[in-house]
């Protein structure tokens, strides 16, 4: 009993972890139909920036958060506007391989930024852990589950009350017609690419005191998040949230009660069973584009 | 069309010739290794390329099959002693018989569910090469796997190796060609073009999809067989999400939909890294940027994409008084 707990403690936070990898992704897929493989990339800019604000140049915890949220969204705005936005054909094939080759691109500048060493970073509170059920809950992970609703909650809200957000949300419907009514739908996709880079470097931000940063930490991230995001539904934004949290959980489960060497493998067994079975993914109303 | 097959003579007989201008004449050993290497590689762009360029499904674990050439043969060859040739049989087999089982539900999607369905198997397969340590050697890699010999022939040689899988490489381009000209390749460009149309003229896509799934694992079961007897040691690294990347890289880069394209594109992958280690650190770097690059400004290919810009210019100049 101790032990599960345990195992869905720390379930739960790398689950909400992935949550918002998978909601940045999600969003992202939603407006503009790209699937971006260079999304754990921003996940490691988020963490790396922290790295370097925080730990090394001392500044207020705060500042250095909003700092290296910044540099995420500067970073995929850069992205958008001079990969997909110059790209002449805009077939997914041709896409997949630019978010690849600007994986590689990212991952290499911060080789160059950051070395090969990795970073530790201390946690975000000095609490200690509590106890609940015989089972230890680090401080860290009210502060990732508490980002992960607040993120979640705060997209929920943009996308439901504010009118830009409405605009947003039209033009995931219908890209088109949105255009028609007068939405300005170019202005949409960046900012729907800076929201989802955004939520990457958020992921960096809080993974970074549980785990060590290293410029090749994301992309494992970006393709669990993947998982997380195909199987709670791409494209809606709970979906993805649920579907982070269920990979973590099962995630944590498998390496306790299973073993700890195919930890990696159910995140990839999930989304080919979920492929199979409900291509849609679990939360998702929309079928998916099946033959 | 009797035309088409004088110049198909010609352009393999072309091919043939440089090849052995190569062998023959090139002494600088690591000169004939790169070549090795180019040849591995365009028998994986090969098979990729059946299946990207002409059926038009993506697939981002092809490295998975290149994989499980290389282990079934190491493992069958090195731990148990069994006749590499032999083992060719059973590595051949395994990758054709796990891409009927994986490729039966999985080549259902489409679009981008493929690519992920795809990379999910990519990854599990690479993950039980890591994990499976007694079997497979594990992170460490697998040690110990014979050299290739025939008879009396000996592939312990540069030379030797190099005119294996170049023989190789040429009964693969001759053989896709093959299938290209029958009404099998005629259906799958179909396939490509509208999959809608191509049922409903009478291609059964699914089944169609299917066998040149099993065709390219097995070039790529090929592929992995020949690797690993010519590196004799393999480790999962080389079959990872980054493998699969660059197959559909060398595919996309030298032109989807030609044989000559993925040659072409399988050069251009091997050499570049070697060219770029000059830039040390930069190197990745350079490698994703010019990736982007070729990808936004000729998103059909090096090959495809010259073409059209001299003919472009061309056509420029003509008009021009």
């Amino acid at each position: 009993m101790q032990e599960l707990t345990q195992y869905l403690f720390s379930g739960i936070t790398t689950g909400a972890i992935y949550a918002v990898i998978a909601v940045g992704l999600s969003m992202l897929y939603a407006s503009t139909e790209l699937i971006n493989f260079a999304h754990g990339e921003f996940v490691m800019v988020g963490a790396m920036a922290l790295v370097t604000l925080w730990v090394h140049l001392g500044l207020p915890l705060p500042v250095a958060i909003l700092g290296a949220i910044a540099l995420g969204c500067t970073i995929g705005l850069l992205f958008e506007r001079f990969a997909i936005r110059t790209a002449r054909s805009p077939q997914p094939i041709v896409l997949i391989i630019i978010t690849v080759g600007a994986s590689i691109f990212l991952r290499g500048l911060g080789m160059i930024t950051w070395g090969k060493d990795p970073f530790g970073v201390p946690s975000f509170s000095s609490h200690d852990s509590i106890e609940i059920l015989g089972a230890a809950l680090v401080a860290q992970s009210f502060w990732i589950v508490g980002a992960a609703i607040l993120l979640a909650g705060g997209i929920h809200f943009f996308l439901k009350q504010t009118l830009t957000g409405k605009a947003m949300v039209a033009c995931a419907v219908n890209r088109k017609a949105a255009w028609l009514t007068g939405i300005p739908s170019e202005t949409m996709a960046v900012l729907a690419f800076a929201i989802s880079t955004g939520c990457g470097a958020v992921a960096g931000i809080f993974i970074a005191p549980i785990t060590m940063s290293s410029y090749d930490m994301g992309t494992i991230l970006g393709l669990k998040g993947f998982c997380a995001a195909m199987i709670g539904g791409i494209g809606s934004l709970w979906g993805a949230f649920a579907g982070g949290i269920l990979l973590g959980v099962l995630e944590s489960m498998g390496a306790g009660l299973i073993s700890s060497g195919l930890k990696d493998a159910i995140a990839f067994i999930l989304l080919l069973l979920i492929l199979y079975i409900r291509p849609g993914g679990l939360f998702a109303a929309k079928e998916a584009k099946r033959f | 069309m009797a035309q088409n097959t004088k110049k198909l003579w010609i352009e393999h007989s072309l091919f043939l010739a440089v090849v052995l201008v190569a062998g023959l004449f090139l002494e600088n050993a690591y000169y004939l290794q790169i070549l090795t290497f180019i040849g591995i590689n365009t028998l994986l762009a090969l098979g990729l390329n059946m299946l990207m360029g002409y059926a038009g499904q993506v697939s981002l674990g092809h490295a998975a099959f290149y994989g499980i050439g290389a282990y079934t043969t190491a493992i069958l060859s090195g731990t148990f002693g069994i006749s590499p040739w032999l083992a060719l049989v059973a590595a051949t087999g395994a990758a054709v018989f796990i891409a009927f089982v994986v490729g039966l539900p999985t080549l259902k999607l489409s679009g981008y569910y493929l690519g992920m369905g795809t990379l999910g198997f990519g990854m599990i397969v690479n993950i039980l090469f890591r994990e499976w340590a007694p079997v497979t050697g594990g992170a460490s890699g697998f040690v110990g796997i014979p050299p290739l010999a025939a008879g009396p022939v000996n592939f312990m040689s540069g030379r030797a190796y190099f005119f294996l899988v170049w023989g190789v490489v040429l009964a693969a381009i001759l053989i896709c060609r093959r299938i290209l000209a029958s009404r099998m390749g005629r259906a799958l460009r179909s396939i490509h073009d509208g999959e809608n149309a191509s049922l409903a003229v009478g291609v059964n896509t699914h089944a169609l999809k299917l066998q040149i799934f099993m065709f390219s694992a097995g070039l790529g079961a090929v592929a992995g067989f020949l690797y690993a007897h010519f590196v004799l040691f393999i480790s999962p690294g080389s079959f990872g999400f980054m493998a699969s990347v660059k197959m559909v890289t060398m595919v996309v880069i030298g032109g989807m939909a030609s044989v000559w394209g993925a040659l072409f594109g399988a050069a251009l992958l091997t050499l570049l890294p070697e060219v770029l280690h000059g830039f040390a650190e930069y190197e990745m770097v350079v490698f994703g940027l010019i990736l982007m690059g070729v990808m936004i400004f000729l998103p059909q290919g090096l090959t495809k994409g010259f073409m059209d810009l001299i003919s472009k210019r061309r056509r420029r100049d003509h008009s021009r008084p």
